[in-house]
């Protein structure tokens, strides 16, 4: 007989675990509909890999695990893909989520499946992929995705494998049949797991209130080596850091996982959902779920679908629905409520609990904390709950934290226990998720804060730049002048400098006479676009009602202008450029140019004024964009700055010819 | 109906405040009939009396603070205050006296700070300090027991006693424990042979009334109302410090174990003051340091003050110690290696 060690704290309710277990798992049947959640309790959801309308079997997988901490979805039962919606699931929040409904055909028809009794000659990577890939998630409690429990490395190895059988909730029985009815299975389950993990000992640790359970267990762990032990009935004895100490004297460091001491914990039907999907290929696609309470005629355990609606479990068990007043997933001690029957079986209903009003009351109204530590005495994680209780009101959240209050299993003895009927776990979850929130909400101001603090760091950095730009050309250019001017008695560096000058200045002259347009016209591109910005950003500005809104508009304007400047210089430029090949002696430009306007408005005074104007626009329009082609080019090829001002100017003139033209000629056609 | 939503636990254990308190009125039953028995009526006119008073006073004070009287008045908590005082009280006690305790626990001591659970003094014991340093000739007049008077004042005595004091005539008598702090030439054995009231152990009467409150709170011990650390340490504490500074019964004698177990209020107190859990420490560690360190200032008060009994001021003294005790008293929580705040 092994030794046990105890825990801290605990209480003795009343077991109400018979009326459960007069018969033995029934089968639930197939539902007419299946409503599967793609989320488990923790892990990302599951991306759905069917389409509405899509014929499914059996064991088929119909969403795929998104990332490590996520399990694979598989339809029930054969069927059709009904909707891939959001529907109400079995979560405290109460909020729906994203669900694969499938409208069940009734046939049950298998996908191709296979197992192998020989997973002793399996390699380790292999096993774990079979539990991924049957989407076997923890039973007993949070739905931890299983293979990644069992692939975590631990630092330290495990010594000790524990198969949490204790079952210590009321009402509850869904293990205990399972280790009754399934004892063999469980037991290759658990061989599987000691498998992987290769503990020194290996655990079942049961309450002994179900001894035909551990007969059972017992019976069939012979000669295995797998201990099955008997621990004090006691709640809560199955929550898995009292459970670990029961068995090992050892305790959890707080806020780290049990693999931290060696150990590893896992769930009864756990180790029977790997034994189905290691042995027979299936994946995990039903649990045994108890529906208790006396608002049904025959409290039974059900072996059901996964997605099965609750309503349909609780119909075949005779439910009353007008003598319910709540429907709790889980147990009277650490269940939730949800507002409707028809939310879903998931991986962790272990029980639907639907009781009286008088079997279980409403709690009365709490009356004052007489500080009588009966709370403290039951709390198996040793915390003060009435000096939590005292904090939670004035939410002071340091000093809550000090007291641990992060240690509590939410297990609920304290409340039990309370004479003066005080909701001490509703105080202690607030408290909790409003600390929670305020460190989320702390970490995000201190992220924003980082970025503020990078953009002006960026901004300096930019403008830091900008003004050594700025100041290495006004030196450049101060620079110039004097070598230039005192070029004869200059040092020889000096003069070498001028030299360096002189040659880039003729440089830049030639290129300004190849590209001048060029530069002319990327002037004008330049400023349009940045003219476009501005005036985005005003429109901007208004609309948000920004006090910028002026400052915005003088920039507008500017730009405004120097786009007008720009074209103006293309157009000079233009007209200069044009002028030469027409005229073969180009030192007399202006004649040319004179001759040419004459002969023009010759040419134009036989033509109608509206005529004319249209021909001047065509002219002006072509020239216009023959002006920004240029000054776009020279603009491209780094044209000198004169040419591109020049450019510009011309850019603008012309456009400012364009309107003129085009009012002239509206006022022509309105007469 | 309507599907409830409700957070867990969804499952209540049979204890309630009401029913803790009942457990405790009905757990001083035996020590007041000793005492009817020993003194007469006075003490059961006491606690009629204190109770009237109390229960006015509580519903006064929660209409006057809007809170709901029904609720609160069931909570019993008013009834146990009065009857506590009501035995703690000199029998045959005028009715002002009474009224002026209780208004004191009950207003004072308990809804000033906020009513019941906030009270950082015991309500019963700050009622009868104020009296005591009040009133010192009326708080120090006790009756004489049965056995050393030929007869005891009956029921309609004890009544005009309460309600019209200036018309009776009552006998008083020193205590047991005043005639053996005042003594200074006698040796214990011809004190005891002296004095009628010593009785056989500690007092005619009283080593009665300590044994029926001793097996009250046995009672409620064994009813787990209370746990059992305060009253044994204080128990303990108390014997220790006797025992040792007992020399076998010289005049300067402070009294030994058996007597300081035995009179005044040692077992009242021991299971029905250090026990009331809103002022005392909260964990075991703690009820065995406040449980003690009682049993010690009892004994001091009682062998080197100057009032008749030391209880009241013991509890008193360490409910103003209790905070302090649980600061430095807190359990290590689960899988937390050293003091609270560590890892």
């Amino acid at each position: 007989m092994r030794r046990t060690f105890g825990f801290h704290g605990g209480i003795h309710p009343p077991q109400n675990k018979q009326q459960s277990l007069r018969t033995p798992i029934a089968d639930a049947g197939i539902p007419p509909e299946l409503i599967l959640p793609l989320s488990q309790p923790i892990g990302a959801p599951a991306s759905p890999v069917v389409t509405v309308g899509e014929h499914v079997r059996k064991g088929q997988l119909i969403a795929t695990a998104r990332d490590f901490v996520s399990v694979p979805v598989h339809a029930s039962t054969s069927g059709t893909i009904h909707a891939i919606e959001e529907r109400l699931v079995a979560h405290p929040s109460g909020y729906p989520a994203p669900c694969i409904v499938i409208a069940t055909d009734g046939r049950d028809e298998w996908v191709e499946h296979s197992g192998t009794a020989d997973y002793e000659a399996l390699e380790q990577a292999e096993l774990i992929q079979m539990i991924r890939d049957a989407g076997i998630a923890g039973m007993g409690g949070a739905g931890f995705p299983s293979a990644v429990k069992l692939s975590v490395t631990p630092d330290t190895p495990i010594a000790t494998l524990i198969i949490n059988g204790a079952e210590c909730e009321p009402y509850i029985t869904a293990d205990d049949v399972l280790m009754r009815e399934r004892a063999a299975q469980l037991i290759e389950g658990v061989k599987i797991l000691r498998q992987l993990l290769a503990p020194t000992e290996t655990l079942i640790g049961v309450e002994d209130n179900k001894p035909q359970s551990i007969a059972a267990l017992r019976a069939a762990a012979q000669g295995t080596g797998i201990d099955v032990v008997a621990i004090p009935t006691r709640y809560p004895s199955g929550g898995e850091n009292q459970l670990i100490e029961s068995l090992t004297g050892k305790q959890v460091p707080s806020g780290e996982l049990p693999s931290r001491i060696g150990v590893i914990c896992q769930n009864i039907g756990t180790a029977v959902a790997i034994f189905d999907a290691v042995v027979q290929g299936r994946p995990l696609l039903s649990r045994v779920t108890t529906v208790t309470g006396d608002s049904v005629r025959e409290p039974q355990n059900f072996r059901v679908l996964i997605g099965t609606p609750m309503r349909y479990l609780l119909e075949k068990a005779g439910y009353q629905a007008e003598s319910n007043n709540r429907l709790i997933v889980g147990g009277p001690l650490m269940g939730f409520t949800v507002p409707d029957a028809g939310v879903p079986i998931v991986k962790t209903t272990n029980c639907l609990l639907v009781p009286t009003a008088a079997e279980l009351p409403t709690p009365p109204p709490a009356q004052a904390c007489i500080r009588c530590g009966v709370c403290a005495e039951v709390c198996p994680a040793s915390l003060l709950p009435q000096q939590l209780f005292w904090f939670a009101q004035g939410k002071e959240f340091e000093k809550l934290e000090d007291h641990n209050l992060f240690d509590c299993i939410e297990c609920g003895a304290c409340a039990y226990v309370c004479p003066s009927r005080i909701p001490l776990v509703q105080y202690y979850r607030s408290s909790m998720a409003e600390i929670r929130q305020l460190r989320r909400d702390q970490e995000q101001a201190m992220a924003s804060r980082l970025r503020f603090e990078a953009h002006q760091q960026r901004l300096e950095r930019t403008e830091a730049e900008k003004e050594a730009r700025r100041s290495a050309r006004k030196q450049a250019a101060a620079q110039r002048v004097p070598a230039a001017e005192n070029q004869s008695e200059a040092d020889p560096i000096q003069a070498a400098i001028a030299r360096a000058n002189a040659r880039k200045a003729a440089q830049r002259a030639d290129v300004a006479t190849t590209s001048a347009l060029n530069t002319l016209e990327r002037a004008i591109v330049t400023t349009d676009t940045r003219l476009a910005t501005a005036t985005a950003k005003l429109d901007e500005a208004k609309a948000r009602g920004s006090d910028l809104v002026e400052a915005l508009q003088a920039g507008v304007e500017k730009t405004r202008a120097k786009l007008a400047a720009a074209q103006r210089a293309l157009h000079d430029y233009q007209q200069s450029q044009r002028a030469e090949p027409a005229n073969p002696a180009p030192h007399d430009a202006t004649q040319a140019v004179l001759a040419k306007a004459t002969a023009a408005r010759a040419l134009e005074a036989a033509l109608s004024p509206a005529d004319k104007a249209r021909a001047d626009l065509a002219t002006l329009q072509q020239r216009l964009r023959q002006t920004q082609d240029s000054l776009a080019r020279s603009r491209r090829e780094g044209d000198a700055e004169k040419v591109i001002v020049a450019l510009e100017a011309s850019v603008v003139r012309l456009s400012e010819k364009i309107s003129a033209t085009q009012q002239y000629l509206n006022t022509l056609k309105e007469t | 109906m309507a599907l409830l939503r409700i957070s867990s636990p969804h499952a209540y254990g049979p204890l309630s405040t009401q029913h803790i308190m009942q457990k405790v009125l009905l757990a001083t039953v035996p020590g007041i009939l000793v005492l009817t028995h020993f003194f007469g009526f006075g003490t059961l006119v006491n606690i009629a009396w204190a109770s009237i008073v109390a229960l006015a006073c509580e519903a006064l004070a929660l209409r006057l603070r809007q809170r709901p009287l029904g609720f609160y008045l069931k909570d019993c908590s008013a009834l146990v205050t009065a009857f506590l005082l009501g035995i703690a009280l000199p029998p045959y006690a005028p009715w002002w006296l009474i009224a002026v305790g209780v208004a004191s626990a009950i207003l004072l001591a308990k809804h000033v700070y906020g009513g019941l659970g906030y009270n950082p003094f015991n309500p019963a014991m700050a009622g009868y300090v104020i009296l005591l340093i009040s009133f010192p000739l009326q708080m120090t007049a006790w009756a004489p027991p049965r056995g050393v008077v030929h007869e005891l004042p009956g029921l309609l005595d004890a009544l005009q006693a309460c309600f019209l004091p200036a018309t009776y005539d009552g006998v008083t008598m020193a205590t047991p424990l005043d005639v053996l702090r005042q003594n200074n030439g006698l040796l214990v054995e011809d004190l005891w042979r002296q004095n009628p009231q010593f009785g056989r152990w500690a007092g005619l009467g009283w080593e009665w009334a300590n044994i029926a409150f001793l097996a009250g709170g046995l009672w409620l011990l064994q009813q787990r109302i209370f746990t059992w650390h305060a009253p044994v340490a204080m128990l303990a504490s108390l014997s220790l410090l006797a025992a040792l500074s007992y020399d076998g019964g010289s005049s300067a004698s402070g009294g030994s174990p058996l007597f300081h177990l035995l009179s005044g209020a040692t077992m009242f107190g021991a299971f029905f003051i250090v026990t009331d859990p809103v002022t005392s420490a909260v964990s075991s560690k703690g009820r065995l340091i406040y449980g003690a360190l009682i049993g010690v200032l009892v004994y001091v008060i009682r062998v080197r003050g100057n009032y008749p009994d030391a209880v009241a001021f013991a509890v008193l003294i360490m409910n103003f110690a209790a905070p302090l005790i649980d600061y430095y008293t807190q359990p290590r929580t689960y899988g937390h290696s050293g003091k609270r705040g560590d890892p």
